[in-house]
């Protein structure tokens, strides 16, 4: 079992090299590098070229390539393109705070809540709960997240008429109580926007087991409804629900983005928006690189969530 | 007769709701007891609703079906009017179930001894040292090896057969008065199956429980039932004692089923060969699985393979799964290539791969698939799907081919009118002479049939052997017809190869390979399969045993 | 029947006549003709609705997607009014007609982009099923290699590297999204080519041709295309996301995403939020309406086919 894993995790940082690859690739297809959009039009044959080599641009891709990721790796991310001489590590380390809070809350909240909901879905097919949980997750699931975050601004401004829900500002001498109301739109929205995939893939997940032959011979056994479903259904029905919730998170890390845009605060999200408009593609790599790791890595855990869920793996023979 | 009744149905019907709301009968009327100590066996082919009657004894309908008419009451309580609780006590303490599948039926994340013992000791009959204490007892008692050990483990460490004995303990742990058994032997191997059969007869008597016992095998009823219920279509067509019913049948459909029963090895009727003319021979083939294709297999599934199969011949291939037979069919249709040895056609040279082959050789050796459900495309029409081999061996199109579609249909007697149809708006069996008459559309001189009526219910293969001998005296067709089943094999063949972990144990004649001395394994395939006799297993037991002995002998050696 | 109680143990013989045959009994019926669901009937009829809007919406729109419909008024964002039955966007613009264009727009790129990323991902899934084991691998994990990039991620990475354009946009949705689709079909390849029918074909001889057009591919037909509506989903919230990042379609082109983007000031300055909420609402009750005939159709086939992946 352990080679599985190990081999799964070697997928892991193989696929993560490749995403590596194209971003970096991506990323040189820009027009102009990084010399030419430093020193602008008026620069000099001669002052470019220096700068070329200062910065190994008139190296091989290849070695351009590996030189970047050696620097990646070590944490050194090189400077901003577009902002003057800010280093890309000084920019993300003002900004990765907010984006940090609103998906961690995110999962705190969002998933424990979406999980049961889902467990509760299968547990009673076919009932109205059951039904109104099916199709609110539908009509959830299909809408785009500023059709959810419109709804939701307009519930606290309208509804509960609390004016100023969108709320920009820094974050800095705030409590954890503050934090929240600061970012509780926002969280609100992701979670509902997790939420619909999370209940819909539980329930499915659930409901699966709850079919199986076995679960009908407990039936059969005279074990009670609670004990089917706590020893019998969950225990088998963990793995799937473990994946489900990964996969759901790496899908926080790109509905943030959306989130982040549509509130107006300074995120990691509004950073790389910002660096596509402005062509910074060095803080496209970077936080590309950022992004998508973590994605990777999501759905790595994700993965191993279902190998070792496998009792046959966990027990050989 | 003054024994005290345990279940009775009265009057049952129960109906399958389908999603528009109306009603299918799926029981009608269903009247019998099972008294104290008494194994009632309900008998009927697929469909017949002996599963539903069945369950009902628990209280429990299948979701889709309900109980429209009629009760079940056990020890003089309804069950139909039992609540959720109610029913709850009961299920597990006073009744107890046992499915065809252990694997399916016992959840894979706990261990066996906590799924065996968990039902009595959640409904307070045993704390849980004794019921461990009782289970360990059964295990002795059900002959598992390692009693002591073996609820530690997990469901997918231990074999088939020994699951199902595993799911027998598991149901007699909370010691209930009465055992569904739902054809708890059918998906094990016949060596298996007697051992298995002979576990639950022992603790059945010894616990003096009663049992209803669903079976589609007349002769497993044989050994084990005091009463047996025929069912046909959801009806009741005849009851008895099990003595009455065998000995002496008096419903048109128990005759049918009893002649449907397999006979006893024995050589079937001899048909003049001329030896001298082959149509395959084998010779000294190996092949396997796994590493590049004509290089030496990492796992090697047939050794040293030589047979000859001569024009107008049945060779009988049989073994248990796992023995190779299957293995065997594919390297002579060339799906898996062998890697040494040599294959003759009509002594020509055939390529080991498939893909060398020219189309002439391909049509000249057919396979048909033991599954009809999968072998025939779903979304193709009858008509294509008999139609293509002509087109693509025989340059046939157009009316010359649909009349010709028309005589085959009509040669594994079906009716012209499924030219038009699909493959889901016919029967299991028709789909199987459907999957035959495609593979007699090539005109071919050699049939592989693999496994062709196991799938099948017991009168439906017995009209597709009796089919398949038909076709074989008018056109001459040799077969290597596959199957588990010694006493088919024996019915419909003129030479019997036995397979044995990947090398033919013994061949030779049917009759040569049937009458002793034979290879131990042989001897061991012809004492297990079941006679339609009462009091069979007891005897057979010892000549099981025998065989085994010297099996275990021979493979030491 | 009433007399049988009392010789219960009696050997019991039901009534027969010798000319019936018992035949073997037919396999259950097939399952009635598919029918939709209340949902999913409305979801037919709002697809249906804004197809019509796709593709005659800009006749039938009351003004030119840039025109002002009060040329004199230069208040934004105003309520509806007659001549503007949704009120007008940031740049005083009508919004009914707005939505008209920008249907034409919106649809119009998620589903040439979601019929590239089948043609692609078809035709390779179901081919590296066949093809055997090199080229599976290699494609299999190239393809890998682009799942694990988020969408929106590699959106914004060819946004920046070649700017945004209608067919940028277009190809780059088909990109995007092919690896989900090689992936299925590639599964559902696998699936069908172990089939006993296929290989029943093989035995026979037949050449891929055969194979992959009559044996496998009209099995993979009905999957594959209750599957398109979900992808159909997926790609248009996709557009409509890059759009309202400002990388998708450019202004002063109307399309429903970038809509929402260019009104979000209606949300803290403007008296109505109709801007906002009226594009939202057509992206949300298109992809929702899909969502409910997808719903409808996989419940009949048996269950999600992503859920086999």
């Amino acid at each position: 079992m352990y080679r599985i894993i190990l081999t799964k995790i070697g997928a892991g940082l193989l696929t993560t090299l490749g995403v590596s690859i194209v971003i970096f690739l991506g990323t040189n297809a820009l027009p102009g590098d990084a010399a030419q959009i430093r020193l602008g039009q008026a620069a000099t044959e001669d002052s470019l070229k220096a700068l070329r080599e200062e910065l190994g641009l008139n190296l091989p891709l290849y070695q351009q390539y590996f030189r970047w990721l050696f620097n990646f790796l070590q944490g050194e991310f090189g400077t901003s393109l577009a902002s003057g001489n800010v280093t890309i590590a000084q920019l993300i380390s003002d900004r990765y705070e907010n984006t940090l809070i609103v998906s961690t809350l995110t999962a705190m909240i969002g998933v424990p809540i979406s999980v049961g909901l889902g467990i509760m879905a299968a547990m009673f097919p076919g009932t109205i709960y059951d039904r109104f949980l099916t199709l609110g997750s539908v009509t959830l699931v299909a809408a785009p997240e500023f059709f959810t975050a419109t709804l939701m601004v307009l519930f606290v401004v309208f509804f509960l008429g609390i004016g100023n829900a969108v709320v920009v500002g820094s974050i800095d001498d705030k409590n954890l109580v503050e934090l929240i109301t600061h970012f509780i739109l926002p969280i609100a929205t992701l979670c509902l926007v997790i939420a619909a995939q999370l209940i819909r893939m539980t329930r499915a997940a659930v409901l699966n087991v709850m079919n199986s032959p076995y679960i009908e011979m407990a039936i059969l056994k005279g074990i009670p409804r609670r004990r089917v479903v706590m020893r019998h259904a969950l225990l088998n029905a963990i793995g799937p629900i473990v994946n489900v919730i990964a996969i759901n998170l790496a899908y926080v890390v790109t509905g943030v983005i959306v989130i982040e845009v549509y509130f107006g605060y300074a995120g990691l999200a509004t950073l790389i928006v910002q660096g596509v408009q402005t062509r910074d593609y060095i803080l496209i790599q970077t936080l590309g690189m950022i992004f998508c790791a973590t994605y990777v890595i999501l759905m790595m855990i994700a993965d191993l969530a279902s190998i070792l869920s496998n009792p046959r793996l966990r027990h050989p023979k | 007769m003054n024994k005290k009744v345990v279940f009775e149905a009265k009057n049952l019907c129960i109906n399958a709701v389908r999603d528009d709301g109306s009603e299918l009968p799926i029981v009608r009327d269903a009247n019998f007891k099972v008294r104290e100590g008494e194994v009632v066996a309900l008998i009927g082919e697929s469909g017949s609703g002996k599963t539903t009657i069945a369950l009902s004894s628990l209280g429990y309908c299948k979701p889709g079906l309900k109980i429209s008419n009629g009760t079940t009451s056990l020890f003089d309580q309804d069950l139909t009017n039992m609540g959720i609780e109610e029913l709850r006590q009961i299920r597990g303490e006073k009744v107890a179930y046992l499915a065809q599948s252990a694997i399916a039926t016992f959840n894979p994340a706990l261990k066996i001894n906590e799924q065996v013992t968990e039902s009595a000791v959640i409904h307070g009959s045993k704390t849980q040292n004794e019921a461990n204490e009782f289970a360990k007892g059964l295990y002795h008692s059900l002959d598992l090896p390692n009693p002591d050990l073996i609820g530690a483990r997990y469901p997918h460490q231990v074999s088939g057969g020994q699951l199902q004995r595993l799911m027998a303990a598991m149901a007699l742990c909370g010691e209930p008065s009465l055992l569904v058994l739902d054809e708890p032997t059918t998906a094990l191997d016949v060596t298996t199956q007697i051992e298995v059969l002979k576990a639950f007869k022992k603790v059945i008597r010894e616990r003096g429980a009663a049992a209803i016992y669903v079976t589609h095998d007349l002769a497993v009823v044989a050994q084990i039932a005091d009463r047996i219920v025929v069912l046909y279509n959801g009806d009741i067509q005849e009851k008895g004692t099990a003595n009455e019913v065998i000995s002496k049948p008096r419903h048109p459909y128990t005759k049918r089923l009893m002649q449907a029963v397999r006979p006893l090895p024995a050589a079937g009727k001899k048909t003049k060969l001329n030896k001298t003319d082959k149509v395959i021979e084998i010779k000294g083939v190996f092949a396997g699985y796994g590493g590049d294709v004509m290089s030496k297999p990492k796992e090697i599934i047939l050794k040293d393979m030589n047979l000859e199969l001569s024009r107008g011949e049945v060779l009988g291939v049989i073994g248990e799964s796992g023995s190779g037979k299957s293995t065997l069919a594919r390297v002579i249709a060339g799906l898996l290539p062998s890697f040494k040895g040599e294959i003759l056609l009509d002594g020509q040279q055939l390529k080991p791969r498939l893909e060398d082959r020219p189309r002439s050789e391909l049509r000249k050796i057919q396979f048909v698939y033991q599954m009809a459900d999968t072998a025939i495309n779903p979304k193709q029409t009858i008509g294509n799907i008999l139609g293509r081999p002509l087109e693509f061996y025989l340059n046939m199109y157009g009316q010359k081919q649909k009349d010709r579609v028309l005589e085959l249909l009509d040669m594994v007697e079906l009716p012209k009118e499924f030219f038009t149809r699909y493959p889901h708006e016919l029967s299991g069996g028709q789909k199987q002479r459907i999957n035959l008459a495609r593979a007699l559309a090539a005109e071919p001189e050699v049939l592989l049939c693999d496994e062709v009526t196991s799938a099948l219910d017991s009168i439906v293969g017995a009209n597709v052997i009796e089919l398949l001998r038909g076709l074989r005296k008018n056109l001459g067709v040799s077969f290597v017809f596959i199957s588990h089943d010694l006493s088919t094999v024996s019915a419909f063949a003129d030479s019997i190869a036995v397979m044995y972990k990947g090398i033919i144990a013994e061949t030779g004649s049917v009759h040569k390979v049937l009458s002793p001395p034979s290879h131990p394994y042989t001897d061991l395939l012809i004492s297990s399969v079941p006679e339609l006799r009462v009091g069979w297993l007891e005897d057979a037991d010892k000549n099981i045993q025998k065989a085994k002995n010297l099996l275990e002998k021979e493979n030491i050696s | 029947m009433s007399n049988n109680k009392n010789n219960e143990d009696k050997h019991y013989v039901a009534p027969f006549s010798n000319e019936v045959s018992f035949d073997e009994l037919q396999d259950a019926p097939p399952s009635g003709k598919f029918r939709l669901s209340i949902t999913g009937k409305l979801g037919v009829i709002v697809v249906a609705f804004w197809l019509f809007i796709a593709i005659f919406g800009q006749f039938l729109a009351p003004y030119e997607e840039n025109d002002l419909p009060f040329p004199d008024d230069y208040s934004e964002f105003q309520k509806p009014r007659p001549g503007a039955w949704l009120g007008t966007d940031v740049d005083d613009r009508d919004i009914l007609s707005r939505i008209m264009y920008g249907a034409g727009r919106t649809i119009g790129i998620s589903l040439a982009g979601v019929l590239i990323a089948y043609v692609i991902g078809v035709t390779l899934g179901i081919g590296s099923s066949i093809a055997g084991s090199r080229i599976d691998q290699v494609l299999t994990q190239f393809f890998n290699i682009l799942l694990a990039i988020p969408t929106i991620m590699f959106g914004l990475v060819v946004v920046a590297a070649v700017g945004s354009s209608i067919p940028v946009l277009i190809i780059t949705a088909g990109a995007i999204f092919s690896p989900v689709v090689f992936r299925l079909s590639r599964a559902l390849g696998m699936e069908i080519m172990v089939m006993d029918f296929v290989e029943a074909a093989k035995v026979r001889g037949e050449g891929y041709r055969w194979i992959i057009f009559k044996e496998i591919w009209p099995n993979a037909a009905m999957p594959l295309i209750s599957d398109f509506g979900l992808r159909f989903i997926y790609v248009i919230l996709f557009v409509s996301s890059l759009s309202f990042l400002g990388l998708g379609v450019q202004p002063p082109l109307a399309d429903w995403g970038s809509m929402v983007r260019e009104n979000l000031g209606a949300l803290q300055y403007g008296e109505s939020v109709i801007p906002i909420l009226a594009p939202a609402i057509a992206i949300a009750s298109l992809t929702v309406a899909i969502n409910l005939i997808v719903d409808d159709v996989s419940a009949h086939a048996g269950g999600k086919l992503s859920g086999r992946l």
